[in-house]
């Protein structure tokens, strides 16, 4: 077990490397800083200068080796905008895409899981045509659209939630309501196949035939077998949910790291760019981590792949 | 109930595919006019020697019908060159790292996990911030973005279909490798190359216009219906129009397009038919 864990968190600071190294030579590829920040007007030997205080007339190797010796200590470089550290920034603007990202999923997961439980146990029923159909909706819908539709319905036409803004717990419900959007269409279809698939097994069968239950059934014996698949479909969706949330901070400008990414890029302020990415990265890689022990834990036998 | 859906979807991708084709011949007004002695207005029929705008115009005065479908035409030139592309390319890899395996595949599989983990927008938004704004580098950036769901896909086919008893009879017949990849592999895969290629012209139109929403894709003043819905954010309160029918375009191709994915699929498998 421990030699699992050891083996996925190496893994995982290879990732981080990687991620660390494209960011940073696509940002050295893009061109040279120093003409943006000193202006048109300086001369060459002040240019010249600059490149040495600021470490670029190293060979980019060693720029690079610098950069993760201060991205370690948490040293990103400074925003060329807000002339601040720029992972002050970014970690400033972090609980509210956690808190998005998180609110999401967990409403995804209550409300899709018993939605599928009841589509496949009501086959070819009403609710079940309206269960995929929805679903199909969820994947076709671009987040941003859904967000949308939901401002003009709730917030325009029945003004009952504010459209957009952070900071209280009225404006979540809409950002929420659109990130969980797709994720309960995935997880919804998902759910569904998986309990056919179950429902279908000889154990089933017997536990019917012994008497039990019906919930018992459904519950302990279908849902339980279902479960192990969609936790890895949870680690698998959070890069989309990541991904989603980005947008959805832009649609209802709620100030996370999306929206700060965003304007970033708009702004060519590359410091909040790459740490920005950074962090996203090591969440994501790290929830990816958590998933596969929470995984290894339900089911022994990925630990000896 | 599979076979109405199949045939909707159908019907969806030649309709996309007519206003991709005709549509700017077909479209009532000039879609970059600017006229502020109309903007937003609703929806309306015309008459009385007002023109008609069937779908109202946007804060600029340009009609909306007329925007939908010649950006119609630029989202289906980038996505399908931009599928043909990624497929070239990630269905090449993917016979190649599957038929051959060894360490080429394990190294190209590194990769496809790590970048199959990653949030795509994320890296497309990275992508747009060095390389710069325009449809070349949208293309590319696609191309980046999602070749790897071609080899994992394919690469994984390809595991099957080299173990079958024809590709054993063809190399004992004294095939070469390039014959049994291209004359006996590769046909074997062509159905799921087919589906997910499908599947991906939908993914990089939500792709394409998730990016024009954010302003890091097509760039105004030409249409598309991501940058459309972008447009309209700021009238919302009052213009209901002007957002909901470029993003009701989108959302009908994606689920067009999924449809036929699904029945294309049912019909290849029936096995996996309900």
């Amino acid at each position: 077990m421990i030699a699992y864990i050891l083996r996925r968190l190496a893994y995982s600071v290879l990732v981080l490397l990687g991620v660390s190294a494209i960011t940073f030579f696509a940002v050295f590829a893009s061109g040279d800083p120093v003409s943006m920040m000193l202006g048109a007007d300086a001369g060459p030997r002040q240019v010249e200068e600059f490149r040495k205080i600021m470490g670029l007339d190293r060979p980019v190797v060693v720029q690079y080796l610098h950069f993760l010796g201060r991205a370690v200590r948490g040293d990103f470089g400074r925003s060329l905008r807000h002339d601040t550290p720029a992972m002050a920034l970014i970690i400033e603007r972090l609980p509210a895409t956690m808190l998005l990202a998180f609110g999401a999923l967990a409403v995804s997961a209550v409300v899709a899981i018993p939605l599928g439980v009841l589509a496949a146990t009501r086959r070819a029923s009403l609710l079940d045509d309206a269960v995929i159909a929805t679903s199909a909706l969820g994947l076709a819908a671009p987040t941003f659209f859904f967000g949308s539709v939901l401002i003009m319905l709730f917030a325009v036409k029945y003004p009952l939630l504010p459209p957009s803004g952070g900071g209280s717990l009225d404006r979540l419900i809409l950002p929420v309501a659109t990130l969980a959007f797709g994720r309960v269409a995935v997880l919804t279809r998902f759910t569904r196949s998986g309990m056919i698939d179950v429902l279908s097994r000889q154990y089933i069968r017997t536990a019917h035939a012994k008497g039990l239950p019906e919930a018992t059934v459904l519950y302990r014996h279908a849902l339980r077998n279902t479960l192990i698949p969609i936790v890895t479909l949870v680690g698998l969706e959070m890069g989309s949910l990541l991904g989603g949330a980005v947008i959805t901070e832009n649609v209802f400008a709620w100030p996370g790291i999306g929206r700060l990414i965003v304007q970033a890029v708009e702004n060519r302020d590359f410091p909040i760019v790459t740490s920005g990415v950074l962090v996203a990265a090591a969440i994501f890689t790290l929830i990816n981590l958590l998933v596969d022990v929470v995984y290894s834990f339900i089911n022994p036998a990925v630990r000896y792949q | 109930m599979k076979g109405r859906l199949g045939v909707t979807g159908t019907a969806v991708i030649v309709l996309l595919l007519l206003a991709a084709a005709f549509g700017p011949s077909l479209a009532p007004h000039n879609p970059v006019e600017v006229n502020l002695a109309a903007r937003l207005t609703p929806p309306t029929r015309g008459g009385d020697g007002q023109p008609a705008h069937w779908l109202g115009t946007d804060q600029l005065g340009r009609d909306i019908l007329s925007r939908i479908l010649h950006a119609a035409r630029v989202t289906v030139g980038i996505s399908l060159t931009a599928v043909a592309v990624t497929a070239g390319l990630g269905v090449t890899l993917g016979l190649v790292a599957g038929f051959y395996r060894g360490p080429i595949d394990i190294m190209l599989m590194r990769i496809v996990d790590v970048q199959l983990a990653f949030p795509t927008i994320l890296l497309a938004i990275t992508m747009v911030a060095v390389l710069g704004r325009g449809i070349g580098i949208l293309i590319l950036v696609f191309v980046i973005a999602e070749w790897v769901r071609y080899v994992r896909v394919i690469r994984a086919q390809v595991l099957v279909v080299r173990e079958m008893q024809y590709v054993e009879a063809a190399r004992a017949t004294g095939a070469t490798d390039r014959r049994i990849l291209a004359g006996h592999i590769f046909r074997n895969v062509l159905t799921d190359i087919i589906i997910l290629m499908n599947l991906e012209i939908g993914r990089i139109i939500l792709l394409e216009s998730s990016l024009s929403y954010l302003g890091l894709g097509v760039q105004p003043p030409m249409p598309t219906w991501g940058n459309m819905v972008n447009e309209g954010r700021l009238y919302l309160q009052t213009s209901w129009w002007v957002v909901t029918f470029p993003g009701l375009a989108i959302v009908l191709s994606v689920l067009g397009l999924n449809l036929f994915g699904e029945a294309l699929r049912g019909a290849y498998d029936p096995t996996g038919r309900e």
